[in-house]
């Protein structure tokens, strides 16, 4: 079902665009084809990869911490890679594309492991409070990268990073993203490694799982892909809580299955969200950054809110 | 045989096992049973290398648990610990399946599935396989992790309070079902009890500790003497032969 759902969603943001051009006439006409190669497929392949890749992230996380409410956005992941993306714009402007993604990952996965250990030291493991330690680190690295930013005249790029933005992505700006699909196909090898460390770190040692080296693993595909993703297009906002947690509830914890369900769901999600942002104001776009934001939130209220909720005596 | 030399485990000042040297026989069912922070369950987790020592070393046919790779340990020896809720949405066969992993890392060959419908059937949960197990009851939960435990084919069980939180017809299930594995597949059962008549019913063994060290160490109708009990509990039985087992009493 989530397969049909991208496919659909797929052709539709293939067929939506400023230049009125329909799909017949995309395959059609030289001057339609050389739209779709260099616009419309370059966005509608973003979209995919960047949807699914922060939804596996999102899940990852979720089960190595054993928090439903922990994802690239609550853990300072996602503020963690801004900071080095705009260290990496500061100190090598001149580095190319893969050479700030690292940067930016390296980021990600020492702003992440820092929340990861704190988590581990404190004793009071409430669900609501691990990921509101994630929040206040991730407000901690915002800060540093505001105040850089602030003084070095970027402000407007900070948000470029964190509120996605599709409407620039063109073809030769958007390939790294294949590298997060890489990232999330790896993720799938680990699939069973990854549930097993979700069953709690006694239960996996027991059957022989290192949940040190599992962890990290874990950690770096998750701090890897969001920071393709917010160098690439920008964060999207709540995809990587939102997504894992519509998909655990309905199939269970068992990440071989819910693995490709979870990044099918992200993909059809990022693409609905865009479509919309696309039609709304036609033929001005609102950034899907936008509009995930205002749609996530109400889902996740609706989630933390729903009657009998499982968070409630999680 | 599981062979423990001068375990040492220490919290602070607190020393909460203190040298503990034992050997584990290769069949049959031994239970370790002791007053509340006896250190039962902190022998028990580093026994399974779930804890780490201080000092000294468990080797199980000889291999070192400390030091081998996880897997390596896990083909040897399975642990089923005290704390068995679970947040995780999975099945029941999802989780027996875990059992498979230090066999095939995740990927089921057709001897594991092989395995794991065994277990299954032999826990009696064929038709519970597809429930999610938040929703079994707590004996039927037990009954699934030690299913799971089963389907890791170890030579070794060890078993933390197996029957904590469950009603007296449903432990005394689960101890029927240890007591078979351990008759009918020749295995070495190691569980922390609670309930000394359960221990002295069902065990080969007892071992009984008190202050981190064993005080008292043999078959039941050894260590399950009022002069013994009263060594390890600090208080007053009585005990009494019913159906050729012994039971103490001790509610008043």
């Amino acid at each position: 079902m989530a397969v049909a759902a991208v496919g659909v969603l797929s052709v539709v943001s293939l067929a939506v665009g400023a230049a009125g051009v329909g799909l017949g006439e995309l395959v059609g006409s030289d001057e339609g084809r050389s739209l779709l190669t260099l616009s419309r497929w370059p966005r509608t392949a973003a979209l995919i990869l960047s949807g699914a890749a922060l939804a596996v992230a999102g899940l990852i996380m979720q089960q190595l911490t054993r928090n439903r409410f922990v994802a690239p956005s609550t853990a300072g992941t996602v503020d963690a890679a801004t900071l080095g993306v705009l260290t990496s714009l500061l100190f090598f402007a001149s580095a190319p594309v893969m050479g700030k993604v690292l940067i930016s990952t390296a980021f990600a996965l020492a702003g992440t492991a820092v929340f990861v250990v704190l988590i581990q030291r404190v004793q009071f493991k409430d669900v609501v409070f691990v990921p509101l330690v994630g929040l206040l680190l991730g407000g901690v690295y915002r800060a540093i990268a505001e105040f850089v930013a602030y003084r070095e005249g970027l402000t407007q790029s900070l948000s470029v990073w964190t509120n996605g933005d599709f409407s620039g992505i063109i073809q030769g700006r958007y390939e790294t993203l294949w590298l997060a699909g890489a990232a999330a196909v790896l993720a799938y090898a680990f699939a069973h490694h990854f549930s097993a460390a979700g069953m709690g770190r006694d239960f996996a040692t027991g059957i022989g799982v290192d949940v040190r080296r599992v962890t990290a693993l874990g950690l770096s595909i998750a701090a890897f892909t969001t920071a393709v993703v917010v160098v690439t297009a920008g964060a999207i906002p709540f995809l990587g809580l939102i997504v894992p947690n519509l998909v655990t509830m309905a199939i269970g914890d068992n990440l071989r299955r819910t693995l490709p369900v979870t990044a099918m769901a992200g993909a059809a999600l990022t693409l609905a969200c865009d479509i919309l942002g696309r039609l709304l104001i036609f033929p001005y776009e609102i950034p899907i950054g936008s509009i995930a934001g205002v749609l996530g939130a109400v889902i996740f209220a609706a989630l933390v809110l729903r009657k009998g909720n499982r968070y409630a005596h999680a | 045989m599981i062979a423990v030399d001068n375990l040492t485990k220490s919290y602070g000042p607190a020393t909460v096992v203190d040298g503990v040297s034992l050997q584990l026989p290769q069949t049959g069912i031994t239970s370790i049973i002791g007053p509340n922070g006896a250190g039962k369950s902190t022998l028990l987790s580093m026994i399974t290398r779930i804890l780490g020592a201080d000092a000294g070393t468990v080797t199980v046919d000889g291999v070192d648990v400390f030091a081998s790779p996880g897997k390596k340990v896990a083909r040897l020896l399975s642990v089923l610990r005290q704390d068995t809720s679970m947040t995780a949405r999975i099945t029941v066969r999802e989780l027996v399946e875990f059992g498979r992993f230090p066999h095939s890392g995740g990927r089921l060959t057709p001897e594991c599935r092989a395995a794991v419908d065994e277990a299954l059937a032999y826990c009696d949960l064929t038709e519970l396989e597809s429930r999610p197990i938040h929703e079994l009851s707590g004996g039927q939960r037990q009954r699934a992790f030690v299913a799971m435990v089963l389907a890791q084919d170890t030579r070794y069980v060890l078993l933390d309070e197996p029957l904590n939180n469950l009603d007296m017809a449903h432990a005394t299930g689960v101890m029927r079902l240890l007591r078979r594995l351990a008759e009918e597949r020749g295995k070495s059962i190691v569980l922390v009890l609670h309930d000394i008549n359960y221990a002295s019913a069902h065990s080969d063994r007892i071992i009984a500790m008190r202050d981190g060290a064993v005080v008292h160490d043999g078959p039941p109708e050894s260590v399950i003497t009022p002069h013994a009990l009263h060594e390890v509990y600090g208080m007053e039985f009585t005990v009494h032969r019913i159906e050729g087992d012994w039971i103490a009493a001790y509610y008043r």
